[in-house]
């Protein structure tokens, strides 16, 4: 389930719902991104999330859509914060569960990965000094690369077999 | 009149981050509509940047894509959120 909420929410709450849905599961990974509270040199005030409906919902079902495909997990949570949202909020859930630890952990991963460099949304970052608009870092993107790198792997072992 | 969302920095640069416009009938397609929206907002290149994407009615496109004037066009800077 894909939930975007301009509301606070509370991760553990998040959690033990989600245990009680994927009971049955042999492994469950959950990740909580917070806002932090400092950028650089500057105190962060707060975060203001926008998003674009329902492109960005519709993009997040297609990467939860994906994990399902190359992952064999039995249930999956993600909840992301839209809106304005202080330091130490948290600002993004994702879980899932599988019969092994191996697929929900690298499913959480490369949903977060989607998230971070490729999920519709924008982000503007609130300092005593103004605001800027935060774009993904070079390090998200080669994050987020190394899933496709997986495929091409997979691809090279595939035409040697 | 065509509906178009400026997401991001975009919107502070457009200064709204919507608005209805009458688009001039001889931009019939996003590049053009890349330049006349630049010069407009005295934009100095941000409307033109290839890292800012386009999405006519939802679909994000490759330009030169034709739009109309009943579309709602949307300049999408570089996403991400977590």
């Amino acid at each position: 389930m894909i939930t975007l909420t301009p509301s606070p929410f509370i991760p553990s709450e998040a959690l033990s719902a989600f245990e009680k849905e994927a009971r049955g599961a042999g492994a469950i990974v959950s990740f909580t991104g917070l806002v932090r509270d400092r950028a650089g040199d500057a105190d962060v005030e707060g975060l203001h999330l926008q998003a674009y409906s329902p492109m960005t919902e519709n993009g997040i079902e297609k990467a939860a859509a994906d994990a399902r495909q190359r992952w064999p997990l039995t249930a999956l949570r993600i909840i992301h914060r839209i809106g304005d949202m202080g330091p130490f909020e948290p600002i993004v859930f994702v879980a899932t569960a599988s019969a092994h630890r191996r697929a929900a952990f690298e499913a959480a991963d490369f949903l977060m990965d989607y998230l971070k460099t490729e999920a519709v949304f924008w982000k503007k970052e609130l300092t005593k000094t103004g605001s800027r608009w935060i774009e993904p870092r070079a390090e998200d993107y080669s994050d987020s690369a190394r899933w496709t790198q997986t495929d091409t792997e997979t691809d090279r072992h595939a035409r040697h077999k | 009149m065509a509906d178009i969302l400026y997401f991001g920095r975009l919107g502070d640069v457009a200064g709204v981050g919507a608005e209805k416009l009458d688009i001039p009938a001889a931009i019939t397609d996003t590049a053009a509509l890349r330049r006349w929206l630049d010069a407009e907002k005295s934009a100095g290149g941000a409307f033109l940047e290839a890292s800012v994407r386009l999405a006519v009615n939802s679909e994000i496109v490759v330009d030169p894509h034709p739009i109309s004037s009943s579309d709602e066009i949307a300049f999408m800077p570089p996403v991400g959120g977590g």
